[in-house]
């Protein structure tokens, strides 16, 4: 042993103490074998080969990532205010944040969905749930904004949404807490009698993605956690867990674990479609908001919506089933081939596969244990495709690649591990830093999973990065799962509490992208078209501003004749038509945000003066050489005063024009004399 | 440090290997465009004064036609006035009194059709540019457009230069 190695050893021993008492499962470092730089590293030029949409949690937002580079490519504002361009503080937006509930200007962003055709993504619309306040929305991926926000009505904790079916005809939510229906004043101890669960369907228009609550299904009081729908051969059904079929309403990490197994539900909802056409359903009187945004002019219509249409098992046989599933369960997945269901208790140490085959067969055969509320307990075994002896402790989320293969993570042992969908055999394990939640495949809920990647989306970052105080961002992992054994091969942190991801290959999103829009097609009701067509008028204490943004100046930028107690609407339309040359506006002393105005639209900001003076506005967007002079002033006089509404925008010479015009002459003269040398 | 050349070596070779096999993705990447403007030469056209770009022989009537001119008109409004002024004033682009006695038609057209190539490549653009310090905005006119928005320019010239044409 030379000096050298014996230092080395000598550190060893010293740090390995260190190592089994901060993490007792395993080595903080995983040191990474063979090429895996060169396959994360994408060249300066060149493009990522799939876009990964993450939902950002708390947040309330979605962030796009490159794979496999892990750089992040834009945040896209869903149900947060966004003040980096002004989503839902432009009077064009607001209204999207509408509910039964008021204005609610955030949310917490679980489970995306990608809309798909014939089982596999088209890379048309996004698709995310609000968990708190309980709506989804759609987000446009030509342009990657969010057009369409839709309120679930009478439901809690809207955590198991939305799950799309194969064709994107539906998306499907459960309540994960149930409560009374419709809400009303009683004491919680009531629960039982008082609470319900419901699961939604809405449909989504295959020709513009605009969404409509279908019909809600009422059942009994559990909590409804995650959903899929069949694919392939179980097109038609969807698959949801439940916990809590204990029914408790207090101290549930403990009340709700009583039993040894909780409930699958199985829902035909092509049955349920046949039962709305016969009208085997109630009408209910609620409140929820549909949220949409025109195309054309960038408007966000709200409208408040009062009735509901209910299913109710017990008027609807065959429709809705039940089957055991182990110890408080979460994920809930199905493989590419449609036949196998995975339901994971995450108390358990066992993981059920169910055979949808079987599943069939036992409801022919009505091989029942009994039912609940009229809703028939399919026998566990009977269903059963096997169970995946003791895989490693607290299962959560199971992906599939192409080859049969299921990935799932395991939260308590932080791994995620690699099994046979067919055999159940074990293949492979790779531990994570740490406890994974969701994990995502390109295409890995699709009928056509691509299984070159895998991300894992951890809970916990602790010494993966530099400190940052006590809050981390949420670290991303991204493994190669070409090969038989998972390769660990990129760390990249996250925003919020990134909760599930899809991936798509970027060719399907690439070609439809959209660069600016047709400043012939707005038609937003105070858009100018044209800088001669700029314009401030008076109606009462409203004011409104018609101005046009155009590299480098805004049109007017001198405007006198506001008064304190105006309200002043800032109508701005980008005149550019030229990808990547958005205008900003800001306006000192308002009160909300800026708004950033992307090439051919309009957007209005409010700004209510308080104060006499003269103030300053400007574009935030660094557009061009002289985007610093791209700016204006705004007069403000007393409450009550004449002076008379005035704009303009270089009407008169002013005393630094002639300077300015001796500038130009200069560069002038510059510019012929080398023109004439070439 | 043998180790490490051995690594530095194979990641050369591969990184040689990875470069000669292109098109395995069809997908255009940033540098496939930037290639594509690299590639074009420099054309007569430019040598003419005719530009570059889609626009290489305009045919003109002597007679103005009404109809163009309206439209030409509706499309300098909304897309083009915010920097051009009709009269020979300079704002942020150069005014357009008496454009089509100092440009020829083909210019004018590839200059609104095709304006980030003729900022790369026509020296008179560049020359402009020179002036004006801002880059004319790519304001996606179509040649259709282009050609009404040239018509109304004559008839600008006729009324505020009092001549048109001169350049052809
Ligand atoms: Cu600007």
């Amino acid at each position: 042993m030379d000096t050298k190695k014996m230092i080395n050893y000598g550190l060893w021993m010293l740090l390995l103490p260190v190592f089994m008492s901060s993490c007792e499962q395993k080595d903080t470092k995983k040191v990474i074998e063979g090429n895996a730089a060169q396959q994360v590293y994408v060249e300066p030029g060149e493009y990522d080969e799939f876009y990964a949409f993450m939902s950002g949690g708390f947040s309330g937002q979605i962030t796009a990532y490159g794979l496999p580079s892990g750089r992040l490519l834009r945040e896209i504002p869903v149900f947060s205010q966004y003040p980096e361009n002004g989503y839902g503080y432009s009077e064009e937006t607001k209204p999207m944040f509408n509910t039964s509930y008021g204005f609610v200007p955030w949310d917490d962003s679980h489970h995306i969905e990608l809309s798909q055709t014939k089982g596999e993504f088209d890379g048309r619309w996004l698709f995310v749930n609000g968990n708190n306040t309980p709506r989804i929305a759609r987000i446009d991926l030509t342009t990657f904004e969010t057009v369409e926000i839709l309120e679930i009505p009478d439901v809690a904790g809207l955590h198991c949404a939305p799950f799309i079916t194969e064709n994107s005809e539906y998306l499907v939510s459960g309540t994960r807490f149930s409560v009374p229906i419709p809400q009303k004043d009683v004491p919680i101890e009531t629960y039982k009698e008082n609470f319900k669960g419901l699961i939604n369907y809405v449909s989504v228009d295959p020709e513009h993605g605009h969404m409509e609550l279908a019909f809600q299904i009422e059942m009994p009081g559990f909590n409804y956690d995650l959903a899929r729908n069949g694919k392939a051969v179980s097109h038609g059904w969807s698959f949801l867990t439940t916990y809590n079929s204990e029914q408790a309403h207090s101290l549930l990490e403990v009340n709700a674990s009583q039993k040894d197994k909780d409930l699958m539900a199985i829902i035909n909802w092509k049955k349920a479609e046949q039962y709305m056409e016969e009208g085997r359903f109630t009408e209910r009187q609620t409140s929820y908001f549909h949220n949409l945004m025109d195309e054309s002019s960038g408007i966000v219509e709200s409208e408040e919506k009062t009735l509901t249409k209910i299913l109710n098992p017990k008027d609807c046989p065959d429709m809705v089933y039940f089957i055991p599933v182990p110890k408080s369960p979460h994920g809930c997945d199905v493989d590419p081939s449609g036949e196998y269901i995975v339901g994971n208790g995450k108390l358990s140490a066992d993981m059920s596969v169910y055979s949808f085959s079987k599943i069939q067969k036992a409801i022919e055969e009505e091989n029942f244990d009994g039912e609940i509320d009229g809703i028939p307990i399919i026998n566990y075994e009977a269903g059963l495709h096997g169970i995946l002896k003791k895989p490693g402790l607290g299962p959560l989320h199971t992906e599939f690649d192409d080859k049969g293969n299921a990935y799932t993570t395991f939260f308590i042992s932080s791994e995620v591990v690699k099994w046979d969908v067919e055999t159940k055999e074990i293949l492979d394990r790779h531990a994570t830093y740490y406890s994974p939640g969701h994990l995502v495949i390109p295409g890995g809920e699709t009928r056509k999973p691509d299984g070159k990647y895998l991300v894992a989306m951890n809970k916990i970052t602790k010494d993966r990065y530099l400190p940052t105080g006590p809050e981390l961002a949420h670290s991303a992992q991204l493994f190669d799962i070409s090969g038989d054994k998972m390769k660990l091969i990129l760390d990249f942190p996250t925003k919020g509490e990134p909760h599930y991801a899809q991936a798509i290959k970027a060719d399907k999103i690439m070609p439809n992208s959209k660069k600016f829009y047709n400043i012939e097609d707005n038609t937003h009701p105070h858009a100018t078209l044209g800088e001669g067509k700029t314009r401030v008028e008076r109606d009462g204490n409203d004011v409104h501003v018609y101005m046009t943004a155009m590299r480098s100046h805004l049109a007017p930028d001198n405007i006198e004749g506001f008064k304190v107690g105006d309200k002043v609407y800032f109508h701005l339309t980008n005149l550019e038509q030229d990808w990547d040359v958005p205008h900003g506006f800001a306006m000192q002393g308002a009160t909300n945000a800026e708004l950033l105005v992307m090439p051919g639209q309009t957007k209005t900001l409010l700004w209510e003066p308080k104060k006499v003076g003269v103030f300053a506005f400007y574009c935030t967007d660094f557009c061009s050489a002289l985007h610093q002079e791209m700016s204006g002033y705004a007069r403000v006089s007393p409450k009550g005063s004449d002076v008379k509404l005035k704009w303009g925008l270089n009407e008169e010479l002013r005393s630094g024009q002639q300077a300015a015009n001796e500038f130009y002459d200069q560069a002038r003269a510059n510019a012929n004399a080398t023109a004439s040398n070439n | 440090m043998k180790n490490l050349k051995l690594s530095v070596f194979l990641i050369a070779t591969i990184a040689l290997c990875s470069c000669g096999s292109e098109g395995e993705s069809e997908r255009k990447t940033a540098k496939d465009f930037q290639r594509e403007v690299e590639k074009k030469e420099v054309p007569e056209s430019i040598k003419e004064g005719k530009g570059i770009g889609e626009i290489k022989q305009v045919e003109l009537t002597d007679e103005l036609d009404e109809a163009m001119i309206k439209v030409g008109k509706s499309i300098y409004d909304m897309k083009c006035a915010s920097c051009h002024k009709l009269t020979d004033q300079r704002v942020v682009g150069p005014g357009f009194q008496g454009i089509t006695n100092r440009r020829k038609p083909e210019w004018i057209m590839n200059m609104i059709t095709n304006v980030d190539v003729m900022l790369e490549k026509d020296p008179t653009a560049q020359a402009l540019l020179e002036e004006c310090l801002t880059r004319m905005p790519n304001q996606n006119v179509s040649v259709g457009d282009a050609r009404q928005i040239l018509e109304f320019f004559r008839k600008n010239d006729l009324e505020m230069a009092g001549e048109k044409d001169k350049a052809i």
